[in-house]
């Protein structure tokens, strides 16, 4: 693996950057592996990093059935956040992000995590004492909270719309200032990269067709280039697990649906940090390209189609806009959406199945990016030695049937709950 | 002549000019500076396409950034400014960006700026000052947008010729047609080409669709291909930056159409070559339109390049114009004709161009192997043409590869559309593979992608047409890649060593052009898209000047203030007189579901978690409702009305998932029963009247014995009947009092007056908030909070021991009997005050153990008490603890009690 | 935004239905406990056909069956359910 350096950069620019190894190879599947994870979005792509550069495993591949991070690594809206109310959530979100501040180092790409505060809006004094509830339980679990008034929101964002008779007017806010964005594509390039140096194979353009069997046990996998035999299989397929766990024969607790984003034209820096609001279900930041960065509630309804809908993004715009009515003039220039495994209390899961050599990582909702290095490193953990880590314990799948669910909402058992 | 302004400075336009024609008309060649490098740029196009002339129109709140020169009409005034260069156009300091050009690669950001996410944040200081085009306005937008739906059977998109064609046929055959057009007259190619020079063609065709019914929309852009062909049209009514005539800017129309036609036409190719990017470098039709059309002659010293025959209109027209061909290089084998009498060079093509101040120079070819030179200003170029197949693809279609036109076309679709004229067949072409020159070869203009950048991501391994174009940006600019995806594909291709159609596709994606936001929010943006409801009391609040509290959709009044009181002040006193005289409330938004028929207590008793069965007629209860999987999420009450009528009330804020679980539960669970359950919740508007003189003040207003506690009586107020329950909230003997909503205000002025006379005061939500939490009473959203089963909550005493409720399944689940779980405690503090949401700790550094989920202040006592959650709680009571809010620097020593603080042994209820 | 075709109201905009669940996670209240906790937390979740429980919410209120591949959006049958479908 070249290093990439401000050095090599300069070397390239007297040889026309020529020099440059690709990222990853191209390898043709081997017949045997001890560890297959299906799916090459960041999770999976990360999870097989840890597996070799933790627990010093050596012979895994990677099955990406079309390009790598071309589901939701490279769809979503890139936030990074530790900012919940629970505390398994607290606990397996702030692992992810004190690996985030490092990750450029570590894999030696950068994945442009740019800690520039993630903001909920309060929009009335009962919305201010949910946000400080929320904050206190984070500091008490030892992650940065601070609350904000009105004033500091105006100075952090001052293209918010402060006035008293907004719709929803801004009475204060709640920020994570280590919270922000990073660069979703590389996120997955940088695991491939670092991945692969370390011996992974990452299998591109193979889809996983059905689970080989012995009794009770999966032993290898059929895809569409062939068998391929298995220790253990990792599923790892974000808004597909329940396809994949299908052809395992099992149902999970989870419903595929679509949501979108969206990003108008560049536009030079007028939002500062990531702006969140529950009252208005909508997400802002500007991307450093100069996008500014849109997302909103997901289509509330199951759907494999990948494709956007009106109807949801002028919705979102509008919340959007009633936020920062500056944004009016600017355009829209790309819509896309990504399908979510909407898990049944809006929790990830992670771990065993009741098939004998068969995890599951899924069901992210619309929250897995930020989870990208704590979901490859707990995941690993599993897949390495068959048990959970004590951070993606509480993410089991039985958690359902035994009624240890970890509902942040409160919204109860569906997806898109009444 | 019409006067506008680009840079400060005063031009005239001709009537029709776009912004792009009057600019060349004035001789103006140098408009924009690219994204990466700054670098010098013109008008490449005639049309939306255009990558490079994007200028700021308008200013104020009106300020349009990037907006196409190519794409806004003159009008009188019309300001344009460039944009991403400092301190001028002419001289930006930004360009020495492209010295460093051989270091900025593409994806070179990924390589480099390592160290701590502060580090990155420095270098991404600069880097997001340089990125970004114009300057987004500061302003508040002070136009309308709105949105209007129609239906039709066919739906025409494009009024070239074959568009216009096809709505002619259409309309006259009777179907309801909608035909639109971005640009904005009709004719398309016919104008381009000169073909309908009169218009009589386009008029008389025109005239024809409109008498037999059709609308035509000029000017509007089909950008969305949805579901079920819905199609999203983006309307300009006014140009950007110019005050619309009726304060309506741009429309949005939703339109759901039998039929698609889609007459898109084609986008033409560039080529690459060295600097092929420099003012002066233009599409070959784009001269064209120019010509014809505008009447502007955009260069005197001409270079042709083209790969087909299309170019040579170009060529005559401007040699009909006067100007000089120098050159005209055709890239194909000479083939065995006629004299074209133009100088034609066969197997030509261009590789690099010269310049100075931002003009062209001279133009370098191969020709048949040698490189030759021509001094020229202005170099047309072809390198074939794009069927738009945009809407197709959104609509779910698939493509074909046509050969001769090196083209993808429409293959299936899977919506009800079809496409026609030159998006379907477009014309034949010559293969011409770029040659990688060292210099900068420009595929995507705006974001300044490069042929090599192309060959790096190659060979670094971003080899699918996805990583290509996300690794080095491309296609990713506000031109959507219109230009340079299929130079793209052509090199991926190239590399992979396989067919254009085998190396992939990217996604295409809505909005066809960029879409103003403004349009997209149209009139939602002034209520953020969620609607207010009114309180049928609104305006006898509203006369009394209350700090209003929202709910959901709602605003109710928090506290009545008299005077200069404060809110905590206001709602004191109000809460003193609720607990030392009688008080009255709005509580009209409560759920309120009437349920009838001879199994309505059946059905409430799978509704509820309760008891209702043995409910006397004329008595109520409280109950609880959980969810399938046992959880708690609303409670109420429950009131026998008659022998098969009940009233159930249940949470405000819950109101809508009650009403829609209801609905599911007796459609689906129990169609069986004989039951009707009907959402009366703003039917009734609702008075509580609570205190201990609530039961002499309600036996004045009905003059009768008012129900005993938890009993129901009909009455009269003022003449209008009401329904009274004696239920209570605030922990004092009380009423609520439910009239027809129509008829509230009467009844409300005379519960006024007789409140008044008792010396009693309103009380708004604050004071209800006091009252309920001195009680120990649940709110839902707060103690209810969708995590907590009966037992959590102390309410597994009240549960029905037949079963048979929604949520008994859910509710056996092992982990909810569990040791461990959260449980409603009273707080009382020790010292300081109990901060709401604070944490309950052992001790400081200590991870919590419950929340504060409300806290209040004794009423007539004083002092500081609260409700909670805590792990095991139950079993925790006199236990210290601290409750500390690090967010607000505010920390109580508190005491678990009980959670009731208030006429715990309910005396009084009594009468 | 879909089309869907209400039994009672016909050709209507999608944003006037909102989705509820699909037919086999309609949990029967005379299910064994674990045969309902199954219904309710696990979906077949078909990368292609299913049968779903949709609401008029901002029409009629009436419910019904639509069976819709969650692919291509294509809706092969509507029917109402519950008393309303009586004649």
């Amino acid at each position: 693996m070249s290093q990439y350096s401000a050095f090599g950069l300069l070397r390239g620019a007297l040889n026309g950057q020529k020099h440059w190894q690709p990222a990853w190879r191209d390898p043709e599947p081997k017949s045997h592996y001890d560890i297959i994870i299906i799916g090459g979005g960041g999770h999976g792509l990360a999870t097989a990093y840890y597996l070799a550069k933790v627990h010093g495993l050596k012979n895994i591949a990677v099955l990406e059935k079309g390009w790598i991070g071309g589901g939701n690594t490279g769809r979503n809206t890139t936030i990074v956040r530790s900012n919940y109310r629970l505390k398994p959530l607290h606990d397996l979100f702030e692992f992810g992000l004190k690996m985030w501040e490092h990750l450029s180092d570590e894999l030696n790409y950068n994945v442009m995590f740019s800690p520039r505060g993630a903001m909920f809006l309060g929009h009335s004094d009962a919305d201010m004492t949910k946000l400080a509830e929320r904050g206190d339980a984070m500091r008490c679990d030892g992650i940065d909270a601070d609350l904000m008034t009105r004033d500091e929101v105006q100075k952090l964002e001052p293209l918010l719309d402060m006035s008293r008779d907004a719709r929803f007017p801004i009475e204060g806010g709640l920020i994570q200032r280590r919270g922000g964005t990073a660069r979703h594509d590389a996120v997955a390039w940088g695991y491939a990269r670092g991945a692969d140096s370390l011996g992974v194979d990452i299998v591109q353009k193979c889809e996983v067709t059905g689970f080989v069997r012995d009794g009770d046990a999966v032993v290898g996998v059929e895809t569409t280039r062939g068998r391929i035999n298995a220790g253990r299989v990792g599923i790892c397929v974000a808004g597909h697990s329940g396809h994949v766990a299908g052809l395992a024969g099992l149902k999970l607790p989870v419903e595929s649906q679509t949501l979108q984003a969206m990003v108008t034209e560049g536009v030079k820096p007028m939002i500062n940090s990531v702006i969140m609001s529950q009252s208005l279900h909508c997400y802002i930041s500007q991307s450093d390209k100069g996008g500014i960065v849109f997302g909103g509630d997901p289509d509330n309804w199951p759907s494999y189609a990948q494709r956007g809908n009106p109807m949801v993004m002028e919705r979102a715009v509008a919340q959007g806009l009633a936020l920062v009515p500056a944004l009016s003039r600017l355009r829209m220039v790309r819509t896309w959406s990504g399908v979510t495994d909407m898990s049944f209390d809006g929790a990830p899961i992670i771990g065993e199945t009741p098939v004998k050599n068969l995890f599951l990582n899924g069901g992210w909702c619309y929250g897995g990016f930020k989870a990208t290095p704590a979901s490859g490193w707990t995941y690993a953990h599993t897949l390495a030695t068959g048990k959970p880590h004590a951070l993606n314990a509480p993410f089991a799948l039985d958690r359902f049937e035994r009624g240890a669910t970890i509902d942040e909402t409160g919204s109860g058992p569906m997806p898109n709950s009444r | 002549m019409i006067n506008f302004s680009f840079d400060g400075k005063t031009y005239q336009a001709e009537k029709g000019d776009t912004l792009a024609a009057a600019l060349l008309r004035n001789g103006i060649g140098l408009v924009g500076r690219s994204f990466k490098y700054h670098r010098p740029r013109g008008i490449m196009t005639a049309g939306v396409e255009e990558p490079n002339a994007l200028v700021t129109i308008g200013d104020g709140g009106r300020t349009e950034p990037n907006t196409r020169a190519t794409d806004v009409f003159v009008y009188e005034g019309l300001v344009a400014k460039s944009q991403n260069r400092w301190p001028n156009l002419s001289f930006d300091i930004g360009a020495v960006l492209g010295l460093a050009a051989p270091a900025l690669s593409a994806g070179f950001y990924y390589k480099t700026f390592f160290g701590s996410a502060k580090r990155w944040m420095f270098y991404e200081y600069f880097i997001r000052k340089a990125a970004g085009l114009g300057n987004a306005p500061t302003k508040t937008d002070p136009d309308l947008f709105s949105q209007r739906a129609a239906f039709c059977d066919v739906l025409v998109v494009g009024a070239g010729p074959a568009g216009l064609s096809a709505a002619l046929e259409a309309a006259e055959a009777g179907k309801r047609v909608i035909l639109v057009e971005q640009d904005n007259i009709l004719g398309a190619s016919l104008i381009r080409d000169g073909q309908d020079r009169d218009g009589a063609w386009v008029e008389s065709t025109q005239a024809r669709i409109r008498a037999a019914g059709g609308r035509i929309l000029t000017r509007t852009t089909a950008s969305g291909y949805w579901e079920h062909d819905l199609v999203t049209l983006t309307q300009r009514i006014a140009e950007p930056g110019q005050i619309p005539p009726h304060g309506v800017a741009q429309r949005l129309w939703h339109v759901r159409a039998g039929q698609v036609i889609l007459a898109t036409g084609s986008i033409e190719r560039p080529m690459a070559f060295a600097h092929n990017d420099r003012p002066g470098v233009m599409l070959s039709q784009a001269v064209r339109t120019y010509l014809n059309r505008f009447g502007v002659v955009p260069g005197k010293r001409v270079v042709i390049a083209t790969n087909n025959d299309d170019a040579y209109k170009t060529a005559y027209a401007l040699k009909a114009a006067g100007a000089e061909i120098v050159a005209v290089l055709d890239a194909r084998p000479a083939p065995a004709g006629a004299d074209s009498g133009l100088p034609v060079y066969h197997n030509a093509v261009p590789l690099s161009t010269k310049g100075a101040r931002h003009c062209l120079k001279s133009v370098t070819a191969r020709v048949s192997g040698l490189t030759q030179s021509w001094d020229a200003d202005l170099i047309a170029v072809s390198g074939g043409f794009t069927p738009v197949v945009h809407l197709h693809m959104q609509a779910g279609g698939t493509l074909d590869w046509n050969d001769a036109a090196q083209a993808f076309v429409p293959a299936t679709s899977r919506q009800n559309v079809t496409t026609i004229g030159g998006a379907a067949n477009p014309e034949p072409v010559f293969n011409v593979v770029p040659v990688s020159t060292p210099k900068k070869s420009f595929i995507d203009f705006q974001n300044d992608v490069t042929l090599s950048d192309v060959d790096l991501a190659w060979a670094e391994g971003y080899r699918s047409v996805e990583h290509l174009k996300r690794y080095t940006t491309l296609g990713m600019a506000t031109d959507q890649g219109k230009l340079s995806n299929m130079a793209a594909l052509g090199r991926l291709a190239e590399k992979q060593g396989v067919a254009i159609p085998e190396a992939g596709l990217t996604t295409f994606r809505p909005p066809y052009t960029p879409v103003t936001m403004g349009l997209l929010a149209g009139a939602g943006a002034k209520d953020a898209g969620a609607h207010v409801r009114r309180l049928a009391l609104y305006d006898v609040h509203a006369a009394k000047n209350p700090i209003w509290q929202p709910l959901g959709y709602w605003f109710r009044p928090r506290a009545y203030p008299v005077g200069s009181e404060t809110l905590a002040q206001a709602a004191m006193r109000e809460a003193k007189a609720v607990r030392s005289n009688v008080g009255m409330t709005d509580v009209s938004t409560l759920a309120k579901f009437e349920v009838s028929g001879p199994d309505a207590a059946a059905f409430l008793e799978i509704i509820c978690a309760t008891t209702v069965g043995k409910l006397a007629v004329g008595r109520g209860r409280y109950t609880f409702m959980l969810r399938e999987d046992g959880f708690v999420f609303d409670d109420g009450t429950v009131w026998r009305l008659d022998e098969n009528r009940y009233l159930l009330t249940s949470s405000t804020g819950g109101a809508d998932r009650m009403a829609t679980h209801i609905s599911y539960v007796r459609q689906f669970l129990c169609p069986h029963l004989r039951v009707s359950a009907v959402n009366v919740q703003e039917h009734y508007a609702g008075i509580a009247v609570a205190g201990p003189q609530a039961k002499a003040t309600l036996a004045a207003l009905i003059g009768e014995e008012p129900p005993r506690h938890m009993s129901t009586v009909l009455a009269m107020i003022s003449g209008v009947p009401v329904i009274i329950l004696a239920a209570s909230y605030s922990g004092e003997r009380a009423f609520e009092i439910y009239v027809e909503a129509s008829h509230a205000g009467p009844v409300w002025a005379a519960c006024e007056t007789e409140v008044a006379k008792q010396g009693g005061a309103l009380y708004g939500l604050e004071a209800m908030e006091f009252l309920r939490i001195e009680k120990g009473h649940l709110v839902v959203g707060g103690e209810v909070d969708g995590r907590m089963t009966p037992h959590d909550l102390a309410l597994d005493k009240m549960l029905n021991k037949a079963g048979g409720y929604v949520g008994a399944s859910g509710l056996s689940r092992p982990a909810l009997s569990e040791a461990g779980r959260r449980q409603l405690v009273g707080l009382e503090a020790i010292e300081g005050n109990i901060p709401e949401g604070a944490m309950l700790v052992t001790g400081e550094g200590a991870s919590p153990q419950g929340h504060v989920s409300a806290a209040a202040f004794r009423i007539l006592d004083g002092g500081s008490i609260a409700l909670g959650q805590l792990t095991d709680g139950f079993a925790r009571h006199g236990e210290e603890l601290i409750a500390t809010s690090p967010t607000r620097g505010q920390m109580a020593r508190v005491r678990v009690v009980a959670p009731h603080f208030y006429d715990t042994a309910g005396e009084r209820y009594r009468d | 935004m879909m089309q869907f075709t209400c039994p009672h109201c016909g050709p209507r905009d999608q944003a006037e239905f909102i989705y509820e669940r699909t037919v086999d996670a309609v949990v029967s209240l005379d299910a064994a406990p674990e045969e309902a906790m199954k219904s309710l937390f696990t979906r077949t979740n078909p990368r292609g056909v299913d049968d779903e429980i949709w609401r008029h919410t901002y029409g009629c209120r009436a419910w019904m069956v639509i069976t819709r591949n969650r692919v291509t959006n294509e809706i092969s049958a509507t029917r109402a359910v519950g008393p309303e479908a009586l004649p």
